[in-house]
Order: C-alpha cells, then sequence, then structure tokens
C-alpha cells in the first residue's frame, strides 16, 4: 500500500499548491494565451489596439519562403547538434564507467560547459572558429577559403552545431553515466563469463538498458536545440550569412524586435510551441512506453 | 573437466591486502566449497579464478596452463552469480543462449541446446518469459542454465543459494548436487552458510581473514578441526571452548577452579590453551553423578527434533545439544560428562590444533 497524506478539506490541498499555481500562471500560461491573443489579431503600425484577423498570420508566415528555409534549418541544427552532444557524451561516459584513468576527473570537468550561458559560450566559440585568427587560420593557411562562417552558410550552420553541442555533452554525459553507473556490475561480469568482449557487451547489454536515458536525453536536447540556440545565434551569425542559420527561435525574435512584426512572430512562436508539444507527446507516448525493463 | 591448481595467490587493493598466500589443489570433477564469515576473501578467491579480479601475486592455472592473464572468457569457467545476474531485456531462451549467440553457434543447434538445458531445469514452459516475470528460485534455474549449456571446464558459484528462502535453498543445494553428479564438471561454491558447504562438498575449504585455515572432507573438518577458528565456525551450535593453562600435572582450567590430568608433552608450563568440545558430545546427567561437571540452566532452546541447553559453568557459558526428552528449567543444576576423546586442544596464542595431549590418555574428570 502506497502511503498518502490526505488532507480532511479539499482547500488547504489547494493553498498548498497556489505558490506554483502562480509562478506557472505568471510565466507560462498568461504570456501563452497573450501570443495566441496576439497571432490571430494585428497590431496596429501606430498603436491604438489590434484588429482581428484569424488565421491570416499563419497564412502568410507558411506561404513565406523564407519561413520554410528557417524550419529546415532548425530541423537540420536539432537532428546534427542532438546527435553529435548525444553520441560524444554517451562515448565518453562509457569510456568514464570503465574507470579509465582520470575518471574522476572528467566527472567533475565535464558537468561545467552545461554551467555556462550560451552567449558568453558562443563568444568563446566564435573567437575559437574565427577564420582570420587562430587554429582554423591555420588551416585556412593550407586550404585557402576552406571557412569562413562569414561568407560560407555551411560553416555557419557547423559553427552553431559545434558550440551547441559543446555545451550539451556535459549535460548529456552525466545522465548517460548515471544510467551505465546503474546497471548492476554483475550483468556486465555475466556477459563477460558468457564470452563477449568489450564492444559486444556494449550493445548487447548496457545500449538496451539505458535506452529509457537515451530518449529523455533525445527529448531534452532536440527541445532544448529549438530553444536554447538563440544566444549561440545571435552571437555567433546574428542568423546569417543570407538566413542559413535563422532558426525559427531567432527569426522569432528577428522578425518581432526587429522587423517589428508582432502579429507574425506571435504566430511563429505559436508554431515552435506547437512543433515542441507534438514532439514531446509522440516521444514520451510512443518511444518510452517499449523500454521499460524494471 | 579440469584441474584448478593455485599457488601463493594473493590480493591486494591499494592499500589493504585481502587473500594472503592462498595455495588450493582442486583435482578434476571435484565438487569445493569455499566457507568462510563474510569478508573473508572468498568470493574475491573465487572471483580471481573467474578472471572477475586482477591476480595481485601468484598463479591460478587450470588444466596446467597459467590463466593469470586470459581474459574471462578464454578460462572455460562459467558463473551464477548471487543476485542471479540475469539480462533484464533478454527472454529466459535468450538469457541461456546468449554465450552461443555470442560464441556464433547457428540459431537451429542453439535452439536445440536451450531446450535440452530447459529440459533439465524444467523451464520448458517459460522459455518466452522476461527475468522479471520469474520468482526466485525460476531465476536461479536460468541462472544454472547459463552457465550449464556452455558445458564449461568448471563451475563456479558464488553463494547462489543466499537470496532464497529456507525451503527452496533446501530444494536447489539437492538439485545442485544432483546435477554435479550428472555433469561431473569442477566446480567452486563459494557460501558463509556452513549446512550448504557441509552438505554440498567433496572437499570443504575454510578460510579466515584472507587465509586458508583448513582443506579436507566435511567429516574431517568436523572432527578434527586444525584451528580455534575452524573449530567455533563449523558446527552449530558452535563449540564450546575453555580458557586453560598449563601446569606441571597437566591443564588448569577456567582460573583454576578444575584440573584436566593431561601429560605435558613438551610443552613449557604457563603456556595457554584453549580446550574445545562440541555441544553434541556432552550428555546431561543428574547433578552429582561421580565423574560429572555440575553447571546450572541458564536457557533451553527447542529445536523439535533435540534441545540445546544452555548452562553457567563456572561463569563460562557452555552449550550443550541433547535429543533425549529431558526439559530443564532454567535454573536448576545439572551434570555434564563426557568423553575425553572428544576433546580438541588448541594454542591459545596461535590458534592452531595442539594434538600433543592426544597421547596422553587416560584423562580423568575434571
Amino acid at each position: 500500500m502506497e502511503k498518502r497524506v490526505t488532507f480532511s478539506r479539499w482547500s488547504i490541498g489547494i493553498l498548498f499548491a497556489v505558490p506554483q499555481l502562480i509562478l506557472i500562471f505568471t510565466f507560462f500560461y498568461w504570456p501563452a494565451g497573450q501570443a495566441v491573443y496576439w497571432s490571430l489579431t494585428l497590431q496596429q503600425p501606430w498603436g491604438g489596439g489590434n484588429i482581428w484577423v484569424g488565421l491570416d498570420n499563419f497564412r502568410s508566415i507558411l506561404s513565406n519562403a523564407d519561413y520554410w528555409n528557417s524550419i529546415t534549418a532548425s530541423l537540420t541544427f536539432a537532428a546534427i547538434s542532438t546527435g553529435l552532444a548525444m553520441l560524444i557524451a554517451l562515448v565518453i561516459a562509457t569510456l568514464t564507467d570503465r574507470q579509465l584513468a582520470g575518471s574522476r576527473l572528467y566527472r567533475v570537468v565535464l558537468i561545467w560547459p552545461y554551467g555556462i550561458a550560451a552567449p558568453a559560450l558562443a563568444m568563446a566559440f566564435r573567437f575559437i572558429l574565427a577564420p582570420e585568427a587562430g587554429f582554423m587560420a591555420v588551416v585556412n593557411q593550407v586550404w585557402p577559403g576552406f571557412w569562413d562562417p562569414g561568407l560560407d552558410g555551411t560553416d555557419a550552420m557547423a559553427s552553431i552545431i559545434v558550440a551547441f553541442s559543446w555545451k550539451y555533452v556535459g549535460y548529456n554525459f552525466i545522465f548517460f553515466l548515471a544510467a551505465l553507473q546503474a546497471i548492476p556490475r554483475s550483468l556486465i561480469e555475466a556477459a563477460a563469463m558468457d564470452g563477449s568482449g568489450v564492444i559486444r557487451r556494449f550493445w548487447d547489454i548496457q545500449f538496451p538498458l539505458i535506452t529509457p536515458t537515451i530518449f529523455f536525453l533525445l527529448v531534452i536536447n532536440i527541445t532544448e536545440s529549438f530553444q536554447d540556440s538563440f544566444g549561440i545565434v545571435d552571437i555567433m551569425t546574428s542568423g546569417g550569412p543570407a538566413n542559413a542559420t535563422n532558426l525559427m527561435v531567432y527569426k522569432i525574435y528577428s522578425d518581432g524586435f526587429k522587423g517589428l512584426d508582432y502579429s507574425g512572430a506571435a504566430a511563429q512562436s505559436i508554431i515552435l510551441m506547437l512543433l515542441i508539444i507534438v514532439l514531446t507527446i509522440f516521444q514520451f507516448r510512443f518511444i518510452e512506453r517499449r523500454v521499460h525493463y524494471r | 573437466m579440469a584441474s584448478i591448481t593455485i599457488r601463493d595467490v594473493y590480493k591486494s587493493y591499494a592499500k589493504m591486502q585481502v587473500v594472503h598466500g592462498v595455495n588450493l589443489d582442486i583435482t578434476s570433477g571435484e565438487f569445493v566449497v569455499i566457507l568462510g564469515p563474510s569478508g573473508c576473501g572468498k568470493s574475491t578467491l573465487l572471483r580471481m579464478i573467474a578472471g572477475l579480479e586482477e591476480i595481485s601475486g601468484g598463479t591460478i592455472a587450470i588444466d596446467g596452463a597459467i590463466v593469470n592473464r586470459l581474459e574471462p572468457r578464454e578460462r572455460g569457467c562459467a558463473m551464477v552469480f548471487q543476485n542471479y545476474a540475469l539480462y533484464p531485456h533478454m527472454s529466459v531462451a535468450q538469457n541461456i543462449g546468449y554465450s552461443l549467440k555470442v560464441a556464433g553457434v547457428p540459431t537451429a543447434e542453439r535452439t536445440q541446446r536451450i531446450q535440452a538445458v530447459a529440459r533439465i531445469l524444467e523451464l520448458e514452459q517459460l522459455l518466452d518469459r522476461k527475468p522479471m516475470a520469474l520468482s526466485g528460485g525460476q531465476r536461479q534455474r536460468v541462472a544454472m542454465g547459463r552457465a550449464m549449456i556452455r558445458e564449461p571446464k568448471v563451475f563456479l558459484f558464488d553463494e547462489p543459494l543466499s537470496n532464497l528462502d529456507a525451503k527452496l535453498r533446501v530444494q536447489m543445494r539437492s538439485e545442485i548436487r544432483k546435477l554435479h553428479r550428472r555433469l561431473s564438471a569442477t566446480s567452486v561454491f563459494v557460501t558463509h552458510d556452513q549446512v550448504e558447504a557441509m552438505t554440498l562438498a567433496d572437499r570443504l575449504v575454510v578460510m579466515n581473514g584472507g587465509r586458508v585455515e583448513q582443506v579436507g572432507t566435511p567429516s574431517e573438518i568436523y572432527s578434527r578441526p586444525a584451528s580455534r577458528f575452524v573449530a567455533t565456525f563449523v558446527g552449530a551450535p558452535a563449540m564450546n571452548m575453555l580458557e586453560g593453562e598449563v601446569t606441571l600435572d597437566g591443564l588448569s582450567l577456567l582460573g583454576g577452579s578444575r584440573r584436566l590430568a593431561v601429560s605435558r608433552a613438551g610443552l613449557p608450563v604457563g603456556t595457554k590453551v584453549a580446550v574445545g568440545i562440541r555441544p553434541e558430545a556432552v550428555r546431561l546427567v543428574a547433578p552429582g553423578t561421580p565423574g560429572a561437571l555440575n553447571a546450572t540452566v541458564d536457557l533451553v532452546e527447542e529445536l523439535g527434533a533435540g534441545r540445546v541447553v544452555y548452562v553457567d559453568l563456572d561463569g563460562a557459558a557452555f552449550s550443550v545439544m541433547t535429543s533425549e526428552a529431558v526439559h530443564p528449567a532454567p535454573g536448576s543444576a545439572v551434570g555434564l560428562q563426557f568423553s575425553e576423546a572428544d576433546l580438541h586442544f588448541f594454542s591459545s596464542e596461535t590458534g592452531s590444533r595442539l594434538d600433543v595431549f592426544k597421547a596422553s590418555v587416560p584423562v580423568p574428570a575434571l
């Protein structure tokens, strides 16, 4: 039997929940509601209220090639950076789990990048990946014109992917390591006795047993790549060159606050929100369900 | 089938040495049980044989070939773990057949061998289940099956029965014994349960503090314990021990209140010794019987078939195991009688057995 505290009057229970409810309402439901309202109206150019336009904002966005370009860029960014951040983290976590020399050090050092604010790390990477000085300048010396994120869209995309992945490798690492350490050592030993080598053991035993963690991180990484990428894009590329790195979240900002198209930006943020909601529901309902063993 | 030769094996972690120079010869087809209290290094020794623990010094050879540097899979051992260590995401059949899959055995042959093992262990109905849908005893059998299917040279058991309830433990014990008779593979079984050890072993290895105290058949260990530790560890209730000192005319016991007339056999006067006698070798007689020791009853434990009577003998705790239908009341006086042939002598200093006194019959009453 599960033990739980029960309140004789429902009002006491509500009272305890009120602080959290106020926070959620103020910082999520209210702004989200406002965004929905703005997305269905058009702002007057010099103030003086909104005009109801129904779904016109959405129609105009979805028929705009720039917006579709932004969606493509966002999905590319999400797929590659998530894959990269998770793969690198998994490799490092697996090595650390095997108690290689220095594993205690990695454990501490690898969480630090996650604590750095996105704009700060973007600034650092802007210098690191600058084509005119430092390491990439040496590469450009050998292959002239190889690297220039200021002119080449692919290079720019690669830069923001590297910066974002660098931050999330540490985050993923901590979760992967915890999941790997939760696997009873005797299972690995039993597999070793059964004749399974290190690589085989990883694929047959460890990997299947950490799938819940993999899917959890997949959801987190993809949703974060839609949101947390803003600071990186803003500092490193400002969406350029030629909109190559104009991710959805950055386009919302530039259309809204630079282009002063509040209504269009609100509609875009509603689309982004729906995208993330659908993605999360899909991953939790259809994938997570299949990967529980205990 | 294979013999195992262990020479001067020791194991140390960073600063602590946990196994101190173990020597052991296990002949082919033998069932050896390593018995000892927790932390005595018995599991570490087993894991060194398996290859799961690095050997800090000395050599372990299986069938004459030194295996120190070999990976576990190259040693031809199979192991049954204490917590079974079944792969939770695989079915029973996949668990049992995993080693064959790794070895690249074709599916048809694999299925056939899984079936054969499942038949022996009566797991045929459960092959499609996941481990979490099995009971403790069934999981135990799957773990055995996983070890059996490889037809290993050596079976290693790391306290495999300690997670089962008492009844199931007795049942699995006899199943393991039957299995060994059928496969006659060399088996090393680690346990802290002396009943398990006595019933299963061809030969028993008693370990304490990282050292082998005694190696012998269960009856040898019981009747001629090589050290005070073995004497008190094997047998339930534990052997009674009385502290004594060598005097000119024999032994003085219990701080001089009792005397034992035995020849000193060259031991210097003043040597401290311990005299042991098993509770089941002591008879309860009426108080005041000539030649009997008088004691006071503290407590009686009823075991059904017999009872253990705890008595106070001049301030020393002493236990008596009897199958007679006597029920002395706590506080009443009883007489204790035993034959001198049942006495064991140990050095108080080193704890090792002193057989010098054995020659010194007859021993009159204390």
